[in-house]
């Protein structure tokens, strides 16, 4: 009782408290007005765009550009089939890799700690540049124009290494390897029946990380695959943009399997019907695991 | 028989290995690609694997860079890196924390989580559906601002433009970890100088500003030693890679990847060379930063 009527006495003014909420709260708002708006525009009908262009008040609401969106077909869903491979396949095998390394570096009775350290932060201020590594991926292992190109190129990223090791550090005593040690556990078995499960925020915060970056990608895509088959839904979304004469080539053909004349087909609604698509899922999820990775980036962004 | 020591360091040996398998085939071996910067780089018909095209290259000492750095495209895009760079980090470092600080002075914590998780956001967006939002106002045909001059074709304004778009997608994320180092300062520190007459402001600056020092300091480091790479993703689907704007957002990153994809031969030695120049020079920035920061304050050095 006493703590908190001191905690009131070092408030600030009721007036500077409405500022503090005009700017960050303006902020905040800021923030998320542009996808909304974008949703409102995908909901916005042809001919509200022809009269009042894009507008948070569109003067008519249609579905049209949505039901554009899905007419796309299997340009759609295979694109989105692609990223849902690269995003599940790498995830899992980018967790894998990332715990078994961090794993090593957190155990301080492994000799070799310090050299792998030193290997994998190395890579964070010096690397090989753009073109010899895209030379090394596309040449030396044969991955242009594969789902590969878009996985293993982002397998491993050092600062996912350093909260992974950060968390095992704060959520694991020594003494508890060191009795699964005398226990007879072999190395393996410490590993995935103690410190996986004791360790589970972090790599749920390591995972969404690795997750959301893979379903966002788009980069990797641009450097590496030309077969339309491949595109991962990001980079269909870029390519619809920077290529509108792809765009008029399916939009001829939708109109013609879908039976509505092309006039009724708003282009512009249909990307940003794409865009929003695109969001939706993150939309969703975010707010519910953003406590998750907000923990690991403060952890992770501790110094040793 | 092996020791027991012996056996687990191999166990731990063994699962470091797929990591550092990759590290070495995409990190280090790359490294040693940078011989491409020396060469008249061209494929080898006969056979064009990575090794023959090297082995069969011309060594034409430092000519891709003369070659670089004789053009005026060259000192445009470092300068466009730098300004844009400095700029960014300037306003990102100043305008986070002051976020971060007004948020932790905000009452109801209904209000403060709501705020976080809006200016969160951004993060998850990427940059391909951000250049959708800001295609949105600058559409030439139904954008809200499309009235005041046609924007993909006139360099005007797109310093602004895109220093906005950094803000947007950086400023939340940057205010979230100052703010989660703002609420573990000890409260009986504020309770005590409050006590002591000390007003919000000279709280602030006493003891909110030294408390996050460190983490401004690595912040800092951080992003000075990254100085030359610029965030392809922003410079690259903001523009919509519109040549007429290419003067003011051309940077480093966009300059190796447009030269690496040029057709002209050579231009594979040539993209190379810029980049080499960029991480030296990248490398070096990153050091100097974390020594000028050990010989002030030893425990905030990085390394």
């Amino acid at each position: 009782m006493k703590r908190n009527k001191k905690l009131r006495i070092n408030r600030v003014s009721p007036f500077s408290e409405v500022l503090i909420h005009l700017i960050v709260g303006g902020f905040a708002i800021a923030c998320i007005v542009p996808f909304l708006f974008i949703v409102i525009i995908s909901f916005s009908s042809a001919e509200s765009l022809r009269t009042v262009g894009y507008s948070f008040l569109p003067t008519e609401w249609t579905l049209t550009s949505f039901r554009a969106a899905f007419d796309l077909g299997d340009t759609l869903w295979r694109s989105f089939f692609n990223s849902m491979v690269v995003t599940v396949v790498g995830t899992f095998f980018s967790l894998l890799m990332t715990i078994l390394y961090a794993y090593g570096l957190f155990r301080k009775d492994y000799p070799l700690r310090h050299f792998f350290a030193f290997f994998v932060f190395f890579t964070m201020v010096f690397g090989g540049g753009l073109v010899p590594t895209v030379v090394v991926i596309r040449n030396l292992l044969g991955l242009g124009d594969t789902l590969g190109a878009l996985i293993v190129p982002a397998l491993m990223i050092p600062f996912h290494v350093i909260i992974m090791r950060t968390f095992f550090k704060t959520s694991i005593p020594d003494s508890l390897i060191e009795s699964a040690s005398l226990d007879g556990s072999g190395e393996f078995r410490t590993l995935f029946t103690i410190v996986i499960p004791l360790a589970k925020p972090g790599i749920a915060t390591v995972g969404l990380l690795t997750a959301i970056n893979y379903w966002n990608d788009w980069y990797l895509a641009l450097l590496f695959v030309r077969d339309r088959n491949l595109f991962p839904l990001q980079f269909l979304l870029m390519e619809m943009q920077q290529n509108i004469e792809f765009l008029r080539r399916n939009l001829t053909m939708i109109g013609v399997a879908g039976g509505v004349s092309l006039a009724d087909l708003p282009g512009e609604g249909l990307r940003m019907a794409l865009a929003v698509i695109i969001v939706l899922p993150i939309a969703f999820a975010y707010p519910f695991f953003q406590r998750y990775i907000i923990s690991g980036l403060t952890v992770g962004a501790i110094k040793e | 028989m092996i020791s027991p020591k012996y056996k687990k360091t191999l166990a731990i040996t063994l699962m470091m290995l797929p990591g550092a398998l990759w590290l070495l085939v995409l990190r280090y071996i790359p490294m040693a690609g940078i011989v491409i910067a020396f060469q008249d780089y061209r494929p080898h018909p006969p056979n064009p694997t990575l090794i023959n095209n090297i082995l069969n290259s011309q060594f034409v000492g430092l000519e891709n860079f003369r070659f670089i750095f004789a053009t005026d495209r060259a000192w445009n895009m470092i300068r466009n890196t730098l300004a844009y760079n400095g700029v960014f980090i300037v306003l990102t470092t100043v305008l986070s924390i002051a976020l971060a600080i007004g948020l932790n002075e905000i009452g109801k914590k209904f209000f403060a989580k709501f705020y976080q998780t809006l200016m969160f956001f951004p993060f998850f967006i990427s940059w391909v559906v951000a250049s959708y939002f800001v295609f949105a106002f600058l559409d030439p045909t139904f954008g809200v601002l499309s009235g005041v001059r046609n924007w993909y074709l006139d360099p005007t304004g797109w310093p602004i433009i895109l220093t906005i778009a950094h803000l947007w997608k950086t400023l939340g994320f940057n205010c979230i970890i100052y703010f989660a180092a703002i609420t573990g300062i000890d409260q009986g520190m504020y309770e005590a100088a409050a006590i002591d007459g000390a007003s919000k402001w000279r709280q602030v600056w006493s003891i909110t500003i030294p408390s996050i020092k460190p983490m401004i300091i690595m912040l800092f480091i951080m992003a000075v030693g990254r100085i030359f790479n610029a965030d392809f993703g922003l410079f690259w689907n903001i523009p919509m890679n519109m040549g007429p704007l290419q003067g003011v957002t051309e940077v480093f990153d966009t300059y190796v990847f447009r030269v690496m994809q040029s057709p002209i031969a050579g231009s594979m030695g040539m993209a190379t060379a810029a980049g080499l120049f960029q991480n030296v020079i990248g490398f070096i920035c990153i050091m100097s930063a974390n020594t000028l920061v050990r010989k002030f304050d030893r425990d905030n050095a990085m390394f």
